[in-house]
């Protein structure tokens, strides 16, 4: 490689993603986004300014060192860049392509108060494709963890950024999974075409190969209580058990045969593989006519299923384009994969045909108000406006509220409007007991939630340490006590 | 991975499995279910939990071969492993002491019967267990019913034994020649049966308990395929069943729910048969 090519350009421009013809995407569940080329990524990471302040680590919930990662980009030491990234994040390539990064470390990069930012979450995603690609073995080491046990509850991101943070401090974490599968929502809420289950497990297994411990089928509250995995050693506990409570429409019909939440129309995809039924065993109805309520990730995940099964399919959003609450590039790849949007109208009924299949739908045109609580202006219906159109199936995404089951076994743990309640360094009303991510937020993002989890990994530690040096300091003064006596 | 202890075919159609989950086996109670995927690529489904022995570490569980998921978990030997159980799941029976107890169980209902009896008696009720079946050929578990309940009577469709006829009309017949009525009635069974049962009860003015079946995945509370209308509401039978109020259920939005997948279900059921024949 030439000097001259080795030089940062921030004025190239800012590189974009190749991703699959619509027409191609819309025939299977491969994966949209293909990730940047070799050229690309040498490109993008010579943008970068290598800033003496770079506000990008900051704002990255995980504050991961950016530029440093980067740096040997720019040399096309991608290999170097891996182990520079691996040492701050076990999900460089969930993240490089979940992370809503334009809300967090792309938002404030440097470069882009001027020109556009550094694709940091492409750069991030191509370092760990790059790792998969030469790398199919996983040379991760195992920890052999032997401090004490700490059990996660729940194994989404939160639990899982975690559990690695914990190992890694030699103590031996064991996640517990409700479900047959793990991962949480990356498991069963989005889809393989934008999260290829290979990429979600090679990550966890790489955890699993440090020596994290993985338990599924296994519901805490029910399956053991919180009471009995202290008994059974635990010294700690991480309840990350995320928010999957499904939100309802309130509206007449709801209970018709094809009308889903997102929830359930996405786990029987995702995590039950329906699109491949007979092959599997779960079924999903999807008709000619599909269309889904809400304007957030499940939102467009749920369409844009709708369009891989060939359905037509509309997303009906009570306000307008800008208040959509998906990543920007969900959203485009919805609109490119010919997903209809109708803004600023709601469902008011819906109406079933004699074997209690929905069939029609009444909406009613909005228009914007004055801003609500959420800040965005709040949807008004303009009375007389009801219109009807011809449906097979609904799905509902229109919110979560976080997961019930250990609240309802466990009523010292205080919760408010269903989230657990935690103090500054994450505890809950429980000692020893942290909680985060969805279960603690309400709806909120994959970075945020391994913030949390990353967070409870350092005060479960420094709980722990501080228990045992007072203890010590309890048996010294027991001795001193012992010792006077004689 | 659940290693099934033991297995005893109750009819050709309806298989008796011990299975290894000792966590399970200390913490259930009667009403409560599991749910299971018998091989990696099944669908999940929920199975009530019969009987649980904690110094053995195990379960039961009883299923009949109905689409392509049961058949295989019938399908399933001794020594052979269940690819996930998990559980306890759902809310426990409401048992409480009344006096006299009517427990109405119909086909493999009978089998869920067991527990709930068990636990009513336990609580010094005097229970009856009114079970239909087919024909006498397709009755199960008496010696186990006789020794949960007080009484076990039966009802079948072509009157082999016992009362000629279905369970409810078999409940009518049998409260007619009774002084008094009941203080509780538990049905258990399919929709069609508890609808009547739960519409005979009504005229009699008994409290009834329903243990409803609809359509679910996760269990946990996390889907809402399971809800139910209950009174006018929205309830999650998973998390808040499967037991409920039999009169204030929705059966008739009960029943249409769990028809959802009936085409899809014959299919799978089609492919696994003939896929079965060529094997064999
Ligand atoms: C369809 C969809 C798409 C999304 N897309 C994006 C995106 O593109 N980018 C983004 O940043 N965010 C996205 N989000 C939001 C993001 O996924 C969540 O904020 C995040 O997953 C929360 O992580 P968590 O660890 O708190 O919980 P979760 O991921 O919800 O995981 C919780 C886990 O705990 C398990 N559990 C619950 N109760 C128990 C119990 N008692 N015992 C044992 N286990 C239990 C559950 O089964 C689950 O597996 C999306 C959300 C959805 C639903
Ligand atoms: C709380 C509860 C407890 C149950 N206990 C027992 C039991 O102890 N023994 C027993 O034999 N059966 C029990 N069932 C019913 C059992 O779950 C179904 O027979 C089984 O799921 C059928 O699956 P299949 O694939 O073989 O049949 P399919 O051909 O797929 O379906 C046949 C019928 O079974 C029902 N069904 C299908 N899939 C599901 C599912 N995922 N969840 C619930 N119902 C479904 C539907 O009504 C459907 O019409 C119980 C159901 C519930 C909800
Ligand atoms: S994890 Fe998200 S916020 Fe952090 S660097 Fe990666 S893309 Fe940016
Ligand atoms: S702020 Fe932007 S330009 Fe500066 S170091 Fe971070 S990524 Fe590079
Ligand atoms: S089965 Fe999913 S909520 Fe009950």
């Amino acid at each position: 490689m030439s000097e001259m090519t080795r030089k940062r350009n921030p004025k190239a421009p800012r590189q974009t993603l190749p991703v699959l013809a619509p027409e191609e995407r819309i025939k299977s569940s491969a994966e949209v986004a293909l990730g940047f080329e070799l050229e690309q990524a040498l490109i993008e990471a010579r943008r970068c300014l290598d800033c003496k302040n770079p506000t990008c680590v900051d704002a990255c919930p995980l504050h991961i060192d950016i530029k440093a990662f980067i740096r040997p980009m720019v040399e096309g030491d991608f290999g170097a860049a891996f182990e520079v990234l691996a040492e701050q994040t076990p999900f460089p390539g969930v993240c490089g392509r979940v992370c809503q990064h334009e809300l967090f470390c792309e938002k404030v990069c440097l470069l882009g108060k001027k020109l556009e930012p550094v694709a940091i979450g492409s750069l991030e995603r191509f370092v760990a494709d790059y790792n998969l690609q030469t790398q199919p073995c996983l040379n991760a080491p195992n920890l052999k963890p032997q401090g004490p046990k700490i059990a996660l509850v729940g194994s989404g991101p939160a639990c899982l950024i975690a559990a690695n943070d914990l190992v890694r401090n030699g103590y031996r974490a064991t996640v517990f999974e409700a479900l047959h599968e793990l991962g949480g929502v990356l498991a069963y809420g989005i889809p393989n075409f934008r999260l290829p289950r290979a990429i979600l497990n090679r990550e966890i297994e790489r955890l699993q190969k440090m020596g994290v411990e993985f338990v599924t089928d296994f519901i805490v509250g029910k399956t053991a209580t919180l009471e009995e995995l202290f008994e059974e050693g635990y010294e700690a506990v991480f309840v990350g058990t995320g928010a999957g409570l499904p939100h309802f429409m309130g509206i007449p019909g709801e209970n018709l045969i094809g009308v889903y939440t997102a929830n359930e129309f996405l786990t029987r995809i995702n995590l039950m593989h329906a699109n491949e039924f007979p092959a599997v065993d779960t079924p999903v109805r999807v008709g000619k006519h599909v269309v889904v309520i809400g304007g957030g990730n499940s939102a467009m995940d749920a369409a844009r299923w709708g369009r891989r099964f060939g359905s037509e399919t509309t997303i009906l959003f009570r306000r307008g384009r800008a208040e959509l609450r998906a990543r920007i590039e969900e959203i485009e790849h919805a609109e490119e994969e010919g997903v209809h949007f109708e803004f600023l109208a709601a469902p008011v009924r819906l109406f079933g045909d004699e074997t209690g299949a929905v069939r029609e739908m009444e909406c009613i045109r909005m228009k914007l108000g004055e801003p609500d609580d959420s800040g965005r202006p709040s949807p008004v219906p303009i009375p007389g406006s009801e219109y009807r159109i011809p449906v097979d199936t609904v799905v509902a995404a229109i919110g979560q509220s976080p997961n019930p089951t250990l609240q309802r076994a466990t009523p010292e743990l205080i919760a408010k409007r269903g989230k657990i309640v935690v103090d500054a360094t994450g505890q809950t009303s429980i000692p020893l007991v942290f909680a985060g991510g969805d279960v603690v937020r309400g709806g909120a993002t994959v970075i945020q939630a391994m913030q949390d989890g990353r967070n409870a990994a350092k005060a479960i530690h420094l709980a722990l340490t501080e228990k045992r040096e007072a203890e010590a300091g309890k048996s010294i003064e027991g001795t001193l006590a012992l010792e006077g006596r004689q | 991975m659940n290693r099934i202890l033991k297995k005893r075919e109750l009819t050709p159609e309806i298989a008796w499995l011990e299975v290894e989950a000792p966590r399970i086996a200390k913490h259930w109670k009667p009403g409560q279910f599991i749910i299971i995927r018998p091989d990696k690529d099944s669908e999940r489904i929920p199975l009530t939990l019969v009987a649980g022995d904690t110094t053995r570490g195990s379960i039961v569980m009883v299923i009949q071969a109905l689409g392509k998921t049961s058949r295989v978990a019938v399908g399933k030997q001794e020594g052979e492993f269940l690819a996930d159980v998990v559980g306890p799941l759902g809310e426990a029976s409401a048992v409480e002491k009344v006096g006299q107890v009517l427990c109405v169980g119909g086909g493999v209902g009978v089998a869920e019967l067991l527990p709930v009896a068990g636990a009513f008696r336990a609580a010094g009720n005097y229970v009856t267990a009114l079970c239909g079946a087919r024909s006498a050929a397709h009755i199960i578990l008496d010696a186990e019913l006789k020794q949960a309940a007080d009484e076990v009577v039966w009802a079948t469709d072509d009157g082999s034994t016992g009362f000629h006829g279905n369970v409810v009309q078999f409940m009518a017949a049998w409260q007619a020649s009774r002084p008094a009525l009941p203080a509780l009635a538990h049905v258990i069974g399919p929709i069609p049966m508890m609808r009547a049962a739960a519409n005979l009860t009504r005229e009699w003015g008994v409290r009834t308990f329903a243990s409803l079946n609809p359509v679910m995945i996760d269990g946990t509370g996390m889907c809402g395929g399971c809800r139910v209308t209950v009174g006018g509401k929205v309830r999650f039978a998973c998390v808040e069943g499967p037991e409920f109020d039999a009169h204030q259920v929705d059966f008739d939005e009960l029943a249409l729910r769990t028809s959802a997948y009936r085409p899809q279900e014959r299919q799978a059921l089609a492919e696994h048969q003939c896929k079965v024949g060529l094997n064999s």
